[in-house]
């Protein structure tokens, strides 16, 4: 069964991007105009941010 | 049961997790570190258990450790993650607890740092106190180099970049290995192959399976309690003359790259540990 997807808007390019309906706050997806690495911030509706540069105090 | 998980991001080990917490029936709770606020007079909340899989080493840490002194149990601990985020107290834990290593030094200026690593003999290697994936390694081989890296290191860095911590190079056979300690168990392990000296997966090397000997069962289990025990990450040199030294621990361990490569369900193990602590 194919997955259902839902739309947002790139903040980089505006592009709509989209998104699987099961996509979760926090998970991280790339823009397929741009490029651009984008972290979900909410989900209903689904919004869009540009993912936060690598800190130094993360990793396992 | 009530069950927390502590993330950042959801990312493929984070999804992995939760598909084991949902195939038990499992409700839990994703806990947003960028969303806390502690009041620190009062328990934030309760739960029987409270994973926690945070990027940030620091929101992981002080999180932890308002959790477990309200009496929250932790995977893993405050302590556990104290140790394993500072290789300094990391090394420390080995040492005394009589876990191989490689020989170290530390020095707090550059120049007495210079005289450290001219006695160790070069190459030596150079790394943050707090960091991972392999990230502001530097790999010494001349005088000029060390001299270089010094400097940069005394100017550009905090403090914290001025407690020089110093590696002996150890000459791998161009891997090394990336153990799974669950428990009392060492579950798994992979090799990480790269013909660069840096060999995390996050910097490329490539990862293969590796068969777990009683040897690396061994240093691995008295690895794993030399830091407190729980679910951590062991990074293993092959030594040609010392055999099996303990690297590194790491506390919030990314299994994704070794589900296919050992044939183990890493995020399965550490469910049932959770739950196993729950039950404490």
């Amino acid at each position: 069964m194919a997955t259902e997807t839902k739309t947002a808007e790139c903040p980089e390019c505006g592009n709509a991007v989209e998104v699987s309906e099961k996509v979760e706050k926090g998970e991280i997806i790339q823009c397929g105009d741009c490029g651009a690495e984008l972290e979900v911030v909410k989900v209903a509706p689904v919004e869009l941010a540009l993912a936060p540069e690598e800190e130094e105090d993360w990793g396992e | 049961m009530k069950f927390g998980v502590l993330v950042s991001r959801i990312r493929v080990e984070e999804k992995l997790l939760f598909a084991e917490l949902e195939k038990r029936g499992i409700d839990f709770d994703r806990l947003y570190d960028n969303e806390l606020i502690f009041k620190l007079e009062e328990k934030p909340f309760d739960y029987d258990v409270i994973l926690e899989r945070s990027l940030h080493h620091g929101r992981a840490l002080y999180t932890l450790k308002v959790l477990n002194d309200w009496g929250i149990r932790t995977v893993n601990t405050f302590n556990v993650a104290n140790t394993c985020g500072s290789k300094f107290l990391t090394t420390q834990a080995i040492i005394h607890h009589g876990v191989p290593t490689p020989n170290t030094k530390l020095a707090f200026t550059p120049e007495s740092a210079l005289q450290a690593i001219e006695e160790m003999g070069y190459p030596v290697v150079i790394k943050p106190s707090v960091g991972s994936w392999g990230r502001l390694l530097a790999k010494l081989n001349d005088r000029e180099a060390a001299e270089a890296v010094l400097e940069h290191k005394e100017t550009l860095g905090n403090y914290e970049h001025s407690i020089f911590y110093i590696q002996e190079y150890i000459t791998k056979p161009q891997r090394d290995i990336r153990a799974f300690v669950v428990g009392d168990e060492t579950i798994c392990a992979i090799y990480r192959g790269s013909t660069h000296w840096i060999t995390n997966t996050a910097r490329g090397g490539e990862a293969t399976n590796c068969p777990v000997t009683p040897e690396l069962n061994d240093i691995c289990i008295r690895a794993a309690r030399a830091v407190g025990g729980g679910v951590v990450a062991i990074d293993v040199f092959e030594d040609e003359h010392r055999g099996l030294l303990v690297n590194e621990v790491n506390y919030t361990m990314e299994f994704r790259n070794s589900i296919d490569t050992t044939g183990v369900n890493i995020p399965g193990k550490v469910i049932d540990y959770c739950l196993q602590v729950a039950k404490r």
